[in-house]
């Protein structure tokens, strides 16, 4: 699905990724956890594509592409969805037209036509019960006025409707109380089949109780310094994550 | 909504003004410049009575008094050589109402360019959501269609110039009652040398059927355009009227300028909707239309109400104050008002809503979008005159700013003479988020059609004023307009 060799990535001449490396395949759900600055967010806007941040080494490869030559958009249109820390607010564009449009930029770089439109009212129908997402707020403004939970909601909703390859939840869980922590978890476990792959970028192991990782990794200092079995999240919950920092410079050193 | 956004990016990548073709049609024109031969020229052109003359020479004698303004809007732009412009166009072969075969067909051609093939509009009557279409080629009003449709319920929508001819009473009572020639300079200007335009008159009682629509189109070069319209609700009557308007690309810059007058009676609504769009110049601000427009409306009658929505795209330099006289007590007067300037545009735009009745109400809605090394501007007066009690007026500007090179400002004016008046005004300025289109880049939508998304939603207030094949092309208009202004 997607393969990470050795990136760097810096923000205003400052480097955060320094050599990462990770492999997704089809199906799998990967969980990456670490300390506050360790570029946990950082590697989902690289992914992302966004602006600001600079790659200066290394390849990612997502379904035999080259994503880092790959404008956003089209990152998208290829199924790499990202799930917003902080998701943005368009006041006066409904949610429904904003789907709809994506849908439709989507399906016309795959060279198809728009979606039919009692096709597309059956989508939404079928996908706001996912995210059990009030039927009101997919006609209200994109995120505008919504509450931490129902952005967060929302966007698990967008994920389901554009049906991506990748999906990558940045700190999906944070500020969420604890229903809407499992409704946003019941949605993404829905959501999981055997083509679909997850990066679960997460603070906290709660999260990993609803949405069941294969594999998690620490990453810190820009790299992953340890990856393991489910377990590992407990064990980082118990432990912090003090101990990593100490195997990691004994490596290095 | 969906089907609309394939032809948005075909028009992104096809041209940066789809309406700037030149029709080929053999064209009569006054000599260059003005005097008083010329308006004489011109009445006597379009057979007018003697009475129409005197006006025009009485509105010609006041503005040879007159200093041109310069400086009091926020705008920049040289002198105008007024012996510069030839005041009158017209195309040669004369269409008459009734039959197409008559008109050139290079008119005709031009009109499907434009979107509006009358021929499909003569086949239409007697479906249902019709519109009633007078079209204006540089000075002259060549077809107008529905006539006959309209008349069985004594509606009146003709060009201008026929008014004068067929329905003399009713253009000497309200003609220049709104907007006198004393106005302003440009409104003399007018009044001197109107060649024509549109004239409605919806009886009492009657809710016009239809939505009456007139397209305006400059086509020759050194001409300008200066035509007038009039629209009169009678007592209980009803009207939608929507007015567009599109020119040829050219180097020299033309100028517009036009007086709309609207009066409603007791009861009685209009509610009037404007997509202009004429030719804004060049990137580097080379040519372009001077728009210099006075339009008014009087609520006369208790309970009338009068409507602005306007989507102001094109021109060089927009100077337009859409305003309402609310005489009636308990009338509305309301202000809905989208302008774009990408480029080198500018805009000085607003509205004033002057409240002289008792409960009288007015709204303003004003949505401003900068981009490139525009200029725009709000500027609004909201009056309460002694006497007008109870009167409210709710007042909100909003300004978007696209990049760092251009500028947005506002300029509210509020007097209020009576201490029962209640006025309320608010105004926010923002940036485009480059948070937002990144949002819209991840969920697969390009940059160009995340500003189209962004922009769209922030006018919605006002564009869904509009009726629903306006508020379409509006849509597309603002995506347009606003091509290349971000990254």
């Amino acid at each position: 699905m997607i393969s990470i060799n050795n990136l760097h990535a810096s923000v205003e001449g400052k480097e955060i990724l320094r050599g990462l490396n990770l492999e997704v395949k089809p199906g799998e759900v990967h969980a990456i956890m670490g300390p506050n600055g360790s570029g946990k967010s950082t590697l989902a806007s690289v992914l992302a594509g966004r602006e600001d941040y600079e790659v200066t080494q290394g390849t990612v490869s997502f379904n035999g592409k080259d994503l880092l030559d790959l404008s956003p958009e089209d990152r998208a249109r290829e199924g790499l969805f990202l799930a917003f820390q902080y998701p943005v607010e368009i006041p006066g564009v409904s949610n429904i037209n904003f789907l709809k449009t994506a849908i439709n930029a989507i399906r016309e770089y795959k060279g198809e036509g728009p979606m039919e439109a009692k096709d597309f009212l059956a989508l939404v129908k079928e996908k706001q019960k996912l995210v059990e997402l009030d039927g009101k707020l997919a006609g209200r403004s994109v995120n505008e006025g919504f509450s931490g939970g129902e952005k967060k909601r929302n966007e698990i909703f967008q994920m389901a409707m554009l049906e991506p390859k990748l999906a990558i939840l940045d700190e999906t869980d944070s500020g969420l109380d604890i229903d809407a922590l499992r409704i946003v978890a019941n949605g993404v476990n829905k959501l999981r089949s055997p083509e679909r792959s997850f990066i679960v970028v997460t603070h906290y192991q709660r999260l990993l109780d609803y949405i069941v990782p294969d594999v998690v990794h620490v990453l810190w200092n820009g790299r992953i310094v340890k990856s393991g079995p489910k377990e590992l999240a407990l064990e980082l919950e118990e432990k912090g994550y003090d101990w990593i920092k100490a195997e990691a410079n004994t490596v290095e050193a | 909504m969906a089907a609309e956004q394939n032809p948005i990016l075909e028009e992104h990548i096809a041209s940066d003004y789809k309406y700037g073709f030149v029709s080929d049609i053999d064209t009569e024109f006054a000599p260059l410049g003005l005097n008083e031969d010329i308006v004489r020229f011109i009445s006597d052109k379009k057979n007018e009575p003697e009475w129409m003359l005197e006006y025009r020479l009485k509105a010609y004698r006041y503005w040879l008094t007159l200093e041109e303004p310069k400086h009091w809007a926020h705008l920049d732009y040289p002198k105008i050589d007024f012996q510069a412009i030839s005041y009158y166009a017209a195309p040669k072969k004369k269409a008459t109402v009734g039959s197409l075969d008559e008109v050139d067909p290079e008119l005709l051609k031009t009109f499907e360019k434009l979107g509006i093939s009358l021929e499909e509009q003569k086949r239409l009557v007697g479906v249902e959501s019709k519109i009633a279409v007078d079209a204006v080629i540089d000075s002259v009003s060549v077809k107008t269609t529905f006539k006959e449709v309209l008349a069985e319920k004594g509606i009146i929508f003709c060009s201008f110039s026929e008014a004068v001819q067929d329905h003399p009473e009713l253009v000497r009572q309200y003609m220049g009652s709104v907007v006198p020639y004393t106005d302003n300079y440009y409104a003399a200007l007018n009044s001197a040398v109107f060649s024509d335009g549109s004239f409605c008159y919806i009886p009492k009682g009657v809710r016009c059927p239809m939505e009456l629509s007139t397209y305006f189109r400059i086509n020759s070069a050194g001409t300008g355009q200066f035509e007038r319209t009039l629209i009169i609700a009678d007592e209980g009557a009803y009207v939608s009227y929507l007015e567009g308007c599109t020119a040829p690309q050219r180097d020299e810059n033309q100028l517009h300028a036009a007086v709309v007058e609207i009066i409603a009676q007791r009861d009685g609504e209009v509610k009037y909707s404007t997509v202009q769009n004429w030719y804004p110049g060049d990137k580097e601000g080379k040519g372009g239309i001077y728009n210099f427009v006075t339009k008014r409306g009087i609520c006369i009658g208790a309970n009338s109400k009068i409507s602005w929505t306007q989507v102001e795209t094109g021109s060089a330099i927009t100077w337009k104050y859409p305003s309402v006289i609310l005489k009636g007590d308990n009338s509305v007067g309301e202000f809905y008002s989208v302008a774009v300037t990408n480029n080198m545009q500018q805009a000085d735009t607003g509205t004033k809503m002057i409240h002289l009745g008792r409960n009288t109400r007015s709204t303003i809605i004003s949505k401003g979008i900068s981009a490139g090394f525009s200029n725009n501007s709000y500027r609004g007066l909201v009056r309460i005159a002694k006497g007008a009690k109870n009167a409210r007026n709710f007042s909100q500007c909003d300004s978007l700013l696209m990049g760092d090179k251009c500028g947005a400002h506002t300029f509210p004016y509020i007097e209020i003479n009576d201490k029962t008046g209640i006025v309320e005004h608010e105004a926010t300025t923002s940036k485009i988020g480059e948070d937002q289109i990144f949002y819209c880049n991840q969920r697969g939508i390009d940059t160009e059609k995340a500003i189209g998304l962004i922009v769209n939603g922030y006018c919605r207030e006002v564009l869904n004023q509009l009726p629903m094949e306006f508020a379409v092309e509006a849509q597309k208009l603002l995506s347009v307009s606003l091509e290349g202004s971000v990254g």
